[in-house]
């Protein structure tokens, strides 16, 4: 693996294979009454976090502690796209306070791209959603949480599985990043949204597009809800709020279309009656709250195996 | 003032000969130039294998000063355009303040008579404060000191249809242009590359090449209804460059530019996320830039401009999204013309001389510059080896900024010599 995980597109099907493997290792860990490993103790994560987020903070503290990571959060609200102090000045100063590994959120798109690569910091970088471009470690526990309930063979492959991403595929990182990280893992993903909500040169990303959720969704394996913030609406994406779910939401009529074993997905927060009806959101196929859970996982397998562990993270003795 | 005498070399690279510049003038051109026909003093410099050009003239500069000496000054900025072999630059009108009143452009063109390193040729702003609202007082700078004949809103688009037109009519009055930075604002709000594959896969926010379009399509319209001159300002896309053989077409007294940067850069360079890279309008595809270059091979573009905006390093080390937008231009100019335009056979050194020299110099009305090498004539010339090459060091330039995207790059060509008037500004490759 890289020394950074800032793109889904960066890893391989080895890689991204690997932390799949060692987050299932990890993940039993969860299910045990003392949930701390040794392994990352002594090391420094710093949770850089330039714009607001609860549970990806959350999520990457629990993962790093549990592998015994000291851990600094630095929220820094206000990046220098408001005059507070400069990307790189933070980066130089967690430089100088030791760190191993730097999560980044920051509005951005590239912010941890230049924060790897402008020779600021020397510790690992990992992307933990940068503006409209990606948010890899999303879909890496979107990718484990498929691979759980709809994988076959000893690996849980997903090949030919068929994942269907519906909603705001423009401003969306967790879109980018599942459909290159899906792709590698050799599933069918189809977008749908409507037609302003996809990216211009969206026909030349590895998935399908459509516009009618109706005709995607009896297919699905597996169907993950974005997130549409109300903001959208004001820059004329769609006429109303109730037009977009009329089009584009997950209803109790259309989850009766999908099949058995289908999933149903959604990366939070979750905005009820938008894109998602709460009895869709709280059905026995939605897998929500375990995507949560999956996630301390995955996150506990990227920040191992970037920091170089390379003895088996489980059961290794000290 | 020193005697030149310029030995075997190629004017516009036709056959060796020589050039002897005296009194400011080129006072004899030809071989049968004799020690006895010259004074005393005289300087002699071997032209073997350079080529002599008339001076460049640049129709769109950002000198930055008054405003952001931190960035450039007048005299930084003309130290540069001297050694890239310019004898004439248009001063952009967005300083702070801005060039909106006869009381500013006289300042900057005085603060360029006092460098002495080029030409500093004002550009006005057409509207107050380049806010789009009300018209600057362009006949006061018309007849000011500066004689300013190009106006521009640079960096911002003459958006309002109405406001275009009175500006395209009023500036007939003084036979001057109206230089329009093509940019629907709607179309490109917080736009940051060009819109296409790239850019919806990095996250950035799409400069559609229709934003482009759409204005340089209705202001030619504009242009035609109402019988003005119009100057389009860094063309960079192939759309424009269809839009504007159209109009030249029907006969609409529509100029274009391109700038260096579009002919040779693209915009999977974005793919770095270095804002190095970053600049208005965005650097687009590889057809956008092979249908400039036929552009300017064929006319359809009538010259090359640099947009040579310098902005201090804290505008450039930082994440894309928060960088300015702009690069250095002025010293790597003719360099990049001879990679994309005449190794390649699209140009020859008459071409260069028309595109860099004399066209620019006739939009922008500047009556010393621009003119042919023929005795006579204002001693504004340039001589330039096409065979050196180098290597880009931003530390080497003589902006104060540094932010050069052909940072290691190797480029063909040396500027060895600029005159302004017969006084040389850059001599051996260096700043005099």
């Amino acid at each position: 693996m890289k020394r950074h995980l800032l793109s889904a597109g960066d890893l391989t099907r080895d890689d991204a294979e690997l932390i799949l493997s060692t987050a299932a290792e990890l993940r039993e860990l969860a299910d045990r009454p003392i949930k701390k490993l040794p392994a990352l103790r002594g090391r420094t994560v710093v949770n850089l976090f330039f714009e607001d987020s609860t549970r990806t903070r959350i999520s990457f503290e629990a993962a790093a502690k549990r592998l015994s990571a000291d851990v600094i959060n630095f929220a820094a609200k206000g990046s220098s796209l408001s005059k507070g102090e400069s990307l790189k000045d933070t980066a130089l100063t967690l430089e100088a306070m030791g760190a191993d590994a730097v999560v980044v959120r920051h509005g951005a798109s590239g912010a941890p791209h230049r924060l790897a690569n402008s020779g600021w910091v020397r510790s690992s970088v990992v992307n933990a959603g940068d503006g409209t471009h990606e948010h890899p470690t999303q879909a890496l526990l979107d990718a484990f949480t498929m691979s759980r309930h709809l994988g076959t063979g000893p690996k849980g492959s997903l090949d030919g599985r068929r994942i269907a991403i519906v909603g705001d595929v423009l401003h969306s990182r967790v879109a980018r990043s599942n459909a290159l990280l899906l792709h590698t893992l050799g599933a069918e993903v189809t977008l749908v949204a409507p037609p302003t909500l996809f990216p211009v040169g969206v026909e030349s990303w590895p998935v399908e597009i459509s516009y009618d959720l109706d005709a995607v969704i009896p297919k699905a394996d597996a169907v993950m809800m974005l997130r549409v913030q109300r903001e959208r609406m004001s820059g004329g994406f769609f006429p109303t709020a109730r037009e977009y779910s009329r089009r584009y939401g997950l209803d109790g009529r259309r989850m009766a279309t999908l099949q058995d074993h289908t999933i149903v997905m959604h990366p939070g927060p979750m905005v009820r009656g938008m894109e998602i009806t709460a009895d869709v959101a709280d059905a026995d196929r939605s897998v929500i709250v375990e995507q949560v859970t999956n996630g301390v996982a995955v996150r506990m397998a990227v920040l191992y195996l970037l920091l170089g562990g390379s003895e088996p993270a489980v059961g290794g003795e000290e | 003032m020193s005697t030149y005498w310029i030995k075997n070399v190629s004017i516009l690279g036709g056959a060796p000969t020589d050039l002897l510049l005296a009194n400011g003038v080129i006072e004899r051109v030809g071989a049968g130039i004799s020690t006895s026909s010259t004074t005393e003093g005289v300087e002699e410099i071997d032209g073997t294998g350079l080529i002599a050009l008339p001076g460049l003239v640049d129709l769109h500069t950002h000198l930055r000063e008054p405003g952001r000496e931190d960035a450039e000054t007048v005299e930084s900025g003309t130290r540069a355009a001297a050694m890239g072999g310019f004898t004439a630059v248009h001063a952009m009108a967005n300083t702070e303040p801005v060039a909106d009143t006869a009381g500013v452009v006289e300042q900057v063109w005085r603060l360029g008579r006092e460098a002495g390193y080029c030409d500093v040729y004002p550009v006005g702003a057409v509207t107050v404060g380049l806010a789009g609202q009300q018209l600057a007082e362009l006949g006061a700078m018309a007849d000011s000191a500066a004689r300013v004949r190009v106006f521009s809103d640079d960096g911002k688009c003459v958006s309002d249809a109405v406001l275009m037109r009175r500006a395209l009519e009023y500036v007939k009055a003084f036979d001057g242009v109206v230089a329009q930075h093509a940019q629907e604002p709607r179309l490109t709000e917080g736009a940051q590359m060009n819109e296409g594959p790239l850019s919806g896969r990095l996250g950035l926010a799409g400069w559609p090449a229709v934003a482009e379009e759409a204005i340089i399509a209705r202001d030619v319209l504009l242009a035609e209804h109402v019988g003005s001159r119009l100057h389009v300002c860094h063309v960079s896309t192939a759309g424009s460059v269809e839009l504007i053989r159209w109009a030249k077409g029907k006969g609409v007294d529509v100029t274009a530019e391109a700038c260096p940067h579009h002919l040779l850069l693209t915009d999977d360079l974005a793919a770095t996320y270095d804002p190095i890279y970053k600049v208005n309008p965005p650097l687009r595809s590889t057809a956008d830039a092979e249908a400039l270059r036929a552009g300017l091979a064929d006319g359809t573009i009538d010259i090359v401009a640099t947009d040579h905006a310098p902005h201090p390093h804290e505008d450039k080390d930082c994440e894309w999204a928060a960088a300015a937008f702009g690069m250095l231009g002025l010293e790597t100019a003719l360099s990049i013309v001879q990679q994309t335009m005449v190794d390649p056979g699209l140009l020859d050194w008459a071409g260069v001389a028309d595109r860099m020299s004399a066209a620019p110099a006739r939009i922008g009305r500047v009556a010393d510059h621009g003119r042919p090498i023929a005795e006579g004539e204002p001693a504004n010339v340039v001589l330039y080896d096409p065979a050196a090459t180098r290597v880009i060091d931003p530390a080497e330039t003589q902006s104060l900024s540094r932010n050069t995207p052909y940072r290691g790059m190797e480029l063909p060509g040396r500027v060895v010599a600029t005159f302004l008037r017969g006084k040389a500004t850059v001599l051996d490759g260096k700043i005099q």
